[in-house]
C-alpha cells in the first residue's frame, strides 16, 4: 500500500482539495505544484485555489503547530510546498486585478535576522489577499519609516524571535508616535517570545502567535478600520 | 472530609533539609559542577532540568514551576540556573511567585560570554549562530536533528541562510572541541570564530550562594 503512487487526476475537486492538505501537511512539494496545477487546468480561479487548497492546508498545518503536533522542520516543510504552488497562482492572480484587500509592510527588527515566522506570516497575508511587502530582516526605525513612507501601507508588521530585540518594537512604535503617525497604520507584532501582555506593554494594535490567526486579525482590523472611516 | 493528608506528602519530599537548591538547565551540569567541585560548594543541592529544553522553551516556564510547586519549600532559597531563555519573562513570572532567583542575561551565551562581550559579538555581527561547549557536544541531537537536518537537509538554508558566523563560546575547550566546531561550522556553511568565555558569571554566583570566597574552575 505504502508504495503506491496515487493518481491526483483520479480524483474528484473535494478529493483533491483534501488531498492537496494532506500533501501540504507532509510538505510534499512535488504533489502541491501537480494538484495546483490540476485544479487550475478544471477551470478554479487561481484565488479559489488558493483559499480553499493552500490557505486552509497552511492553517491546518498552523493549529497542528500551535498544538506541538508539528515542529519547525514540519512547518518550513509544508511553507515550501505553499511557496511553490504560490509561485503558480501569482501571476494568475496578477492577471485578474483583483483589488488586494490592503497593504502591509513587514520587517523584522533591528539586529534579528530570523526570517521563517515572519516569511509565513507573510504568505498567509499575501493568500488572505494583501499586498506585501517584505523589507527583509535587521530593519532599524529608519528602515520602517521609509517603507511606511514610500509604500504607504495599512499595516505594519513587526518580528522578532530573540528575547533581546523584541523590546525593539517599542522603539519604532514610539517613533512612529512621536512623529505623529501612530494612528495611521494598524501595528501587529509576531515572534516567539512574545505574547500578548508584551504587544499591549510596546503599543501594538495585537500580538498574534501564529501566521493563520494573524491573516485573520489584519483582514479584521483593516476591515474596522475602513467601517470606521466610512461612518466618520 | 479526612484530616488526614494525601499519602504523597508524607513522601520524602516531605522533608525540608533547607540550605540552597541550584535548579538548573541540564546544559549547564558539567560546567555547574565543574564550579561546585572546584570550590567544595557541598552546601548547594544541584538539580537538572532536560537539556532538550533547549528547543523548546515555551515548556521552560511550567518545568521549572513544576520543580520549585514539589520541592521548592524544602529549602531556604533556590536559586535557578536559566536565562530568560527566550520565555519572553515567563519564567520570570515563574520565579516571582516563588520567590527565587536566576541568571542574569538572556541566554547561557550571554551569561557565560558576560553582557559587554556578548552585545559586542551581536552588534558586530547579528547573523551569528552560537555554541558552547554542552551544544558543540550535542551538535548533533539538538542542532542537526532538532531541526530536522537530519531528514531534510535541505533545509539547511531556510534556518540558515541568513548567517554567516558560528561563534564558538567556549567554557572548557579542547583540541577535540575546537575540531568538532569547524565541523559543525562547516556542516552550516558558516565561518567560525571560537571565542574563549570559561563560565562567566555562573561560578561567582555558585560561589557566592555557596561560599564566600570564590576560586576559578580549571
Amino acid at each position: 500500500m505504502g508504495d503506491e503512487t496515487l493518481d491526483l487526476t483520479t480524483l474528484e475537486d473535494a478529493e483533491l482539495v483534501e488531498q492537496m492538505h494532506d500533501d501540504l501537511y507532509d510538505g510534499m512539494r512535488d504533489e502541491i505544484v501537480a494538484g495546483t496545477e490540476i485544479l487550475l487546468s478544471r477551470g478554479w480561479s487561481a484565488q479559489r485555489v488558493l483559499g480553499d487548497a493552500l490557505v486552509e492546508g497552511m492553517r491546518i498545518v498552523g493549529v497542528d503547530f500551535r498544538d506541538g503536533i508539528l515542529f519547525v522542520p514540519e512547518v518550513l516543510l509544508a511553507a515550501n510546498a505553499m511557496k511553490a504552488g504560490m509561485a503558480l497562482l501569482r501571476p494568475l492572480l496578477a492577471e485578474t486585478g483583483a483589488p488586494s484587500i490592503g497593504k502591509v509592510v513587514i520587517g523584522t527588527v533591528k539586529g534579528d535576522i530570523h526570517d521563517i515566522g515572519k516569511n509565513l506570516v507573510g504568505m498567509m497575508l499575501e493568500g488572505a489577499g494583501f499586498e506585501v511587502v517584505d523589507i527583509g530582516i535587521n530593519n532599524d526605525v529608519q528602515a520602517y519609516l521609509d517603507a511606511l513612507d514610500e509604500h504607504q501601507p495599512d499595516i505594519l508588521g513587526m518580528s522578532a524571535l530573540l528575547t533581546t530585540t523584541m523590546p525593539y518594537m517599542k522603539v519604532v512604535i514610539d517613533e512612529l508616535a512621536q512623529r505623529g503617525l501612530r494612528e495611521r497604520y494598524i501595528v501587529l507584532v509576531g515572534g516567539a517570545p512574545l505574547n500578548e501582555e508584551f504587544g499591549r506593554a510596546v503599543g501594538a494594535d495585537a500580538y498574534r502567535r501564529d501566521a493563520a490567526v494573524t491573516a485573520e486579525t489584519a483582514q479584521q482590523l483593516v476591515r474596522a478600520r475602513r467601517e470606521l472611516k466610512a461612518a466618520s | 472530609m479526612s484530616s488526614k493528608p494525601p499519602a504523597e506528602l508524607h513522601s520524602d519530599d516531605d522533608e525540608r533539609p533547607g540550605g540552597v537548591l541550584v535548579l538548573a538547565c541540564g546544559a549547564l551540569a558539567r560546567e555547574l559542577k565543574a564550579v561546585v567541585d572546584a570550590n567544595q560548594l557541598t552546601g548547594l543541592r544541584m538539580e537538572y532540568l532536560p537539556a532538550g529544553l533547549h528547543n523548546t522553551p515555551q515548556l521552560i516556564p511550567a518545568a521549572v514551576e513544576d520543580r520549585l510547586a514539589a520541592v521548592g519549600a524544602r529549602y531556604d532559597q533556590v536559586f535557578v540556573g536559566y536565562g530568560d531563555c527566550g520565555t519572553g519573562g515567563r519564567l520570570d513570572d515563574v520565579l516571582e511567585r516563588y520567590g527565587a532567583q536566576r541568571l542574569p542575561g538572556a541566554h547561557c551565551y550571554e551569561f557565560f560570554a558576560g553582557p559587554e562581550t556578548f552585545a559586542r559579538l551581536h552588534d558586530a555581527e547579528p547573523g551569528t549562530f552560537y555554541l558552547t561547549d554542552f551544544l558543540l557536544r550535542q551538535f548533533d541531537r539538538l542542532v542537526w536533528r532538532g531541526l530536522g537536518l537530519d531528514r531534510w537537509p535541505h533545509l539547511r538554508d531556510d534556518y540558515f541562510g541568513n548567517y554567516t558566523r558560528l561563534c564558538y563560546l567556549s567554557q572548557f575547550p579542547t583540541p577535540r572541541l575546537l575540531a568538532e566546531a569547524q565541523d559543525a561550522a562547516d556542516r552550516l556553511g558558516l565561518r567560525l570564530e571560537h571565542v574563549p568565555v570559561g563560565t562567566g558569571v555562573v561560578g561567582p554566583i555558585l560561589v557566592s550562594l555557596g561560599m564566600p570566597t570564590p576560586v576559578g574552575p580549571r
